[in-house]
C-alpha cells in the first residue's frame, strides 16, 4: 500500500514538474510569435525602420524561448504512456484524438514554418517571410486549442461512452471534445493569459531600455528608443486588452466550473459549508479535520455572484460536495476533497499576480498617452522617451517616475506566475480524479513501472530542467540587455523565391547560420 | 483490409517518415565529430539541417500521438515497457534542441565546444536506442495477460536488439553522409563521399545481419521482398556515392531506412507488440486498437493534413536547396 502511494506520488511529482515547467514557456511562445508577427507586418506595410529593430530584438527572446518550449514539449507526448499507462489505456480512443491531431495539425505547422523564419530573411521574399511567421503564431494557437480541449475533457468527459465489455472509454462524438463550453472557455482563458504574458514581458523590457534611456541620454540612441517606445506601447495595449479578456473568461470559467466541479470551487474559497448567499474570502486559514476554518475575513454576497450572477444563490459547500460525492462513487466524503491549502492560495495568487500586470498595463497606458492627450510643452517626440503625464500639464514626479518604470519592470514576470498557480489550481482542484467522475489519479498510474524507475526519471527530468533554466534565462537577459541591435539590417533588395541571379550572390554568406 | 489495418500501415508510414528525415539529422550529428575538421566545417554540417531538424522531429510526435489515438494499448505498452531507453532518448532529444539553437548565442570557445559535444552524443544515443527499441518489439518481449511489460530494463538489451541498435546508427550515419554531400560544397562534399562509402560497406555488413536474422525468426514472404529491396537499396546508392551521383545516392540511402523499416512492420503484423511469455498475450492491431468512430475520424484527418505536411515540408526543402561551404557560413555573431 505505501509503495503504491510512493508511486502515484512520484508519478504525480513529475507530472507537475515538467508541465508547470513547460508552461512556463508556452504562453511567451504563443504571446510573442504573434507580436512578432504583428511587428514585422507593421515593417512590411510601412517600411519604418524601427519595426524591423523590433521585430529583429523580439525574435530573438522569441527563438530563445520557443527552443525551450518545443524540446520541452517533447516529454508531454510521452510521459502519459510512461508514467500513466492506466490512463492511456483507458482515455486512450477520446484523449488520443486531439493529441494526435495537435501534432500533425499544429506541431507541423509550427516547427516547420519556424525554420523558414529563421533562416529565410535571405531566402523568401519579404512578404512570404512574414507570412511565416503568421503561421507559426497560427500553430501555436492551434497547439494549444487540441491540448485544452483534451484536458478540458479530464475536467469535464463528454461526447463518450463507457465499453460495456473493455469499460474503457470510447469517443463518440469529437464536436463534443472539441466544442464543449468547458474547452471554448479555457481556451480564451488560456489564450488572453498567454498574451498577458507577452505583455507583461514585453513592458517589462522595454521600460528597462528606456528608462536606462531617460536615466542616461548620453547613451541612448534615437533609433533604439522609438523601437523600444513602441514595443512599450504594443505591450501596454496588449496588457489592457488581455488582461481584461483573462478577467472575463475567468469569471466565465468560475461559472461554468461550479456547475461541472462544485468542489473545485468550493476549495478555491474555501467555503466548508453551503452558503446562502455565500460570501468571497479574502483570506483565511482553514482546518481541513475539522472540516471549517478557524480564521477568515469575507464579502457578503460575492461568491454568490461569481457562481451564479446574483448576490443570494446558494453555493454547495466542501462538507455537502465530498458527501455527496461519496454517496455517487463509494467511500468517506474525505476522500474527496483536495488540498485545500493549495487550492485557496493558488486560486488567490493566480488572480492577485495577473490582474497586478492589468492594473499596471493600465496605469501604463494612461501616463504614456498618445501627445494629442498633452499639453504641447509635455510633448515628446518618437525617438525621446515618453513623459510620464498625470494630467495633461502635470508628469509624476521623480520618485513616482523612478518607480513606474521600476515596477514596469519588476511585474515582468507577474503572468508567469499567475499561470502556473492557475494550473496547479485547476489540476489539484479536480483531485481525487485524473478524468472527473470516471478515474481517480491512484487508478492512473502505470502499475509495472517501479519506483526506482520512477525516481531516476523524476530526479533526471528535475536536474535536466533546472541546468537548462540556468542556462537559458541567463541567455535572455544576455540578450534582453544588449537591447536592439542597429548593425542588423533588412536585405538590400526583397529576396526572390528564384534564389541569386548572379554568380557574385552565389559565395555571399547566409543572412543566419546556427 | 479494415480501419485497424489502415493505421497499422499509417503509423509504419509515421515511423518510417521519421527515420528517413531524421535519420539524416541524427547522422549529421554524428558526423560533425567523424567528418568535420574544424568549427567551420561543423557548422556547414549541422546548417545544412538547420532549417529542417525540427520538422522533421516532429514526424516522432505525431507517430506518437496517432499511436496513442489508434492503438492505445500499444501507445501504453511500450512506452511504460520501454521506460528507461525512453527516457534517455527524451534527454537527448531535449538536450540536442536546445544544443542546436542555443550554440550560436555566445561566442566563448567553451562555451561552443560544450554544446558541439552535446549535438555528437545526443545524435548518436537515440540513434543506436531507437534501433534496440524497434528490434524489441518485433522479437517480442515479456508482457503478461494485463498487457504489461514485465521484463527489466536489462532484458531490452539482448544480442539481437544490440545488433537492431548498431543497424540503426550505422544507416543513418551513412544516410547522414549522403545528405551532407548532397548539400555541401567545396573539399567537405568529397570527404562526405568517401565517409559515405566506408560507412555504408560497414552499414551493409551490419543490416545484412539484422534483416536475416528478423527474417529467420519472424519473417513472411511479405518481409523478404522488403528485405530484398533494402540490400538492393544499399548497393545501389553505393554505386551512386561512387559515380558521385549524389541525388540518387541520396534517394537509394532513403529507400534502404524505408525498406528496412517496413521489413520490421511486415514481419510484425498483425502483432503490434509480441508477447514471449505466451502469445494470447500478445498485442495485436486487433486487441490494441481503438473503436471504429475513432478510427474513421482520425483515417479522415489523416488524409486531409498528412499530404498538406507533406506539400509544405517539401517545399521548405526546396527553398532551402542551395548547397552550403564554409565560405556561406557567416563569422562569429553577437
Amino acid at each position: 500500500m505505501e509503495l503504491a502511494v510512493a508511486h502515484e506520488t512520484i508519478a504525480r511529482w513529475q507530472f507537475g514538474v515538467t508541465t508547470v515547467y513547460h508552461f512556463l514557456f508556452v504562453p511567451l511562445t504563443i504571446s510573442l510569435a504573434a507580436v512578432v508577427a504583428g511587428l514585422e507586418t507593421a515593417w512590411v506595410r510601412t517600411g519604418k525602420e524601427k519595426y524591423f529593430h523590433a521585430t529583429k530584438f523580439w525574435g530573438k527572446l522569441f527563438l530563445i524561448n520557443i527552443a525551450m518550449g518545443v524540446v520541452t514539449g517533447i516529454v508531454q507526448e510521452f510521459q502519459f504512456g510512461m508514467n500513466w499507462s492506466d490512463y492511456s489505456r483507458f482515455v486512450g480512443d477520446v484523449f488520443g484524438a486531439p493529441l494526435a491531431m495537435e501534432a500533425l495539425i499544429a506541431f507541423f505547422f509550427e516547427s516547420t514554418f519556424i525554420g523558414l523564419w529563421i533562416f529565410g530573411w535571405d531566402k523568401l521574399p519579404k512578404k512570404i517571410h512574414c507570412a511565416c511567421i503568421w503561421m507559426v503564431a497560427l500553430g501555436t494557437v492551434l497547439s494549444a486549442y487540441f491540448i485544452l480541449a483534451a484536458n478540458s475533457w479530464m475536467q469535464h468527459p463528454s461526447g463518450y461512452t463507457i465499453d460495456p465489455v473493455t469499460k474503457k472509454a470510447q469517443l463518440t462524438d469529437i464536436g463534443k471534445v472539441l466544442f464543449q463550453d468547458t474547452t471554448l472557455v479555457v481556451v480564451f482563458h488560456t489564450l488572453t493569459a498567454a498574451f498577458l504574458t507577452g505583455a507583461a514581458f514585453m513592458v517589462g523590457i522595454a521600460s528597462f531600455h528606456l528608462w536606462k534611456a531617460k536615466r542616461r541620454p548620453e547613451t541612448a540612441d534615437g533609433r533604439k528608443t522609438a523601437a523600444m517606445r513602441t514595443s512599450l506601447r504594443f505591450g501596454l495595449v496588449l496588457a489592457v486588452v488581455a488582461g481584461l479578456g483573462t478577467a472575463i473568461s475567468g469569471d466565465t470559467l468560475a461559472k461554468v466550473m461550479f456547475e461541472q466541479q462544485p468542489m473545485k470551487m468550493a476549495s478555491a474559497e474555501a467555503l466548508w459549508d453551503t452558503q446562502s448567499p455565500a460570501p468571497f474570502s479574502i483570506f483565511a486559514i482553514g482546518n481541513v479535520n475539522a472540516g471549517h476554518n478557524s480564521v477568515e475575513l469575507e464579502i457578503p454576497g460575492i461568491l454568490s455572484f461569481l457562481a451564479k450572477s446574483d448576490f443570494s444563490s446558494p453555493v454547495p459547500g466542501i462538507n455537502d460536495t465530498a458527501a455527496a460525492e461519496a454517496a455517487r462513487y463509494g467511500g468517506q466524503p474525505g476522500d474527496y476533497i483536495p488540498n485545500i491549502f493549495v487550492t485557496y492560495w493558488g486560486f488567490r495568487l493566480m488572480i492577485g499576480f495577473g490582474m497586478t500586470s492589468f492594473v499596471a498595463g493600465l496605469i501604463g497606458l494612461w501616463t504614456t498617452r498618445r501627445k494629442r492627450f498633452l499639453a504641447p510643452a509635455y510633448r515628446t517626440a518618437e525617438d525621446e522617451v515618453p513623459r510620464l503625464m498625470l494630467t495633461p500639464t502635470r508628469e509624476m514626479g521623480p520618485f513616482l517616475t523612478r518607480w513606474s518604470w521600476r515596477i514596469g519592470i519588476l511585474t515582468m514576470g507577474f503572468p508567469l506566475i499567475a499561470n502556473s498557480f492557475g494550473w496547479i489550481f485547476t489540476e489539484m482542484g479536480r483531485q481525487p480524479w485524473a478524468v472527473f467522475g470516471l478515474m481517480t489519479t491512484a487508478d492512473a498510474v502505470s502499475p509495472n513501472v517501479s519506483v526506482t524507475t520512477q525516481v531516476i526519471a523524476f530526479s533526471t527530468f528535475t536536474a535536466l530542467y533546472a541546468i537548462l533554466a540556468v542556462i537559458e534565462v541567463k541567455l535572455l537577459v544576455k540578450y534582453a540587455k544588449a537591447g536592439i541591435d542597429l548593425t542588423d539590417r533588412p536585405p538590400a533588395k526583397d529576396p526572390t523565391l528564384r534564389g541569386p541571379s548572379s554568380d557574385e550572390d552565389a559565395d555571399k554568406p547566409l543572412a543566419f547560420a546556427y | 483490409m479494415q480501419l485497424h489495418d489502415i493505421w497499422f500501415v499509417l503509423i509504419a508510414v509515421l515511423w518510417i517518415g521519421y527515420f528517413f528525415l531524421e535519420g539524416f539529422d541524427f547522422g549529421i550529428g554524428v558526423l560533425t565529430k567523424l567528418l568535420a575538421r574544424d568549427r567551420a566545417e561543423r557548422r556547414v554540417l549541422i546548417n545544412t539541417i538547420g532549417p529542417v531538424w525540427d520538422g522533421n522531429e516532429v514526424w516522432l510526435l505525431t507517430a506518437g500521438g496517432a499511436t496513442f489515438a489508434a492503438f492505445p494499448d500499444w501507445y501504453a505498452t511500450l512506452f511504460s515497457g520501454f521506460y528507461l531507453p525512453l527516457l534517455m532518448i527524451l534527454v537527448c532529444l531535449i538536450v540536442r534542441g536546445v544544443a542546436f539553437e542555443y550554440r550560436h548565442k555566445r561566442t566563448e570557445d567553451r562555451w561552443q565546444r560544450n554544446w558541439e559535444h552535446a549535438i555528437f552524443w545526443t545524435s548518436l544515443l537515440p540513434a543506436f536506442l531507437w534501433g534496440v527499441a524497434f528490434a524489441n518489439i518485433v522479437h517480442g518481449v515479456a508482457i503478461d495477460r494485463q498487457k504489461n511489460y514485465v521484463g527489466s530494463f536489462w532484458g531490452l538489451l539482448n544480442p539481437y536488439a544490440l545488433l537492431g541498435g548498431l543497424v540503426t546508427l550505422t544507416l543513418f550515419t551513412f544516410h547522414g553522409a549522403v545528405f551532407a554531400a548532397l548539400k555541401t560544397v567545396g573539399d567537405i562534399r568529397t570527404r562526405a563521399r568517401a565517409a559515405a562509402l566506408r560507412l555504408g560497406l560497414l552499414t551493409a555488413v551490419l543490416a545484412l545481419a539484422f534483416l536475416t536474422w528478423t527474417q529467420a525468426h519472424s519473417g513472411t514472404g511479405w518481409s523478404l521482398a522488403a528485405l530484398v529491396i533494402a540490400v538492393l537499396a544499399l548497393a545501389g546508392a553505393l554505386v551512386a556515392n561512387q559515380l558521385a551521383r549524389e541525388g540518387w545516392a541520396f534517394i537509394l540511402s532513403g529507400l534502404t531506412i524505408v525498406a528496412a523499416v517496413a521489413m520490421l512492420f511486415l514481419a510484425l503484423f498483425p502483432n503490434v507488440m509480441p508477447s514471449t511469455l505466451d502469445p494470447a498475450f500478445s498485442l495485436t492491431v486487433t486487441n490494441a486498437a481503438s473503436s471504429p468512430y475513432t478510427l474513421k475520424l482520425m483515417t479522415i484527418v489523416a488524409a486531409v493534413f498528412t499530404p498538406l505536411v507533406l506539400l509544405y515540408q517539401g517545399w521548405t526543402y526546396w527553398v532551402f536547396r542551395k548547397r552550403i561551404g564554409v565560405q556561406h557560413i557567416p563569422s562569429a555573431e553577437v
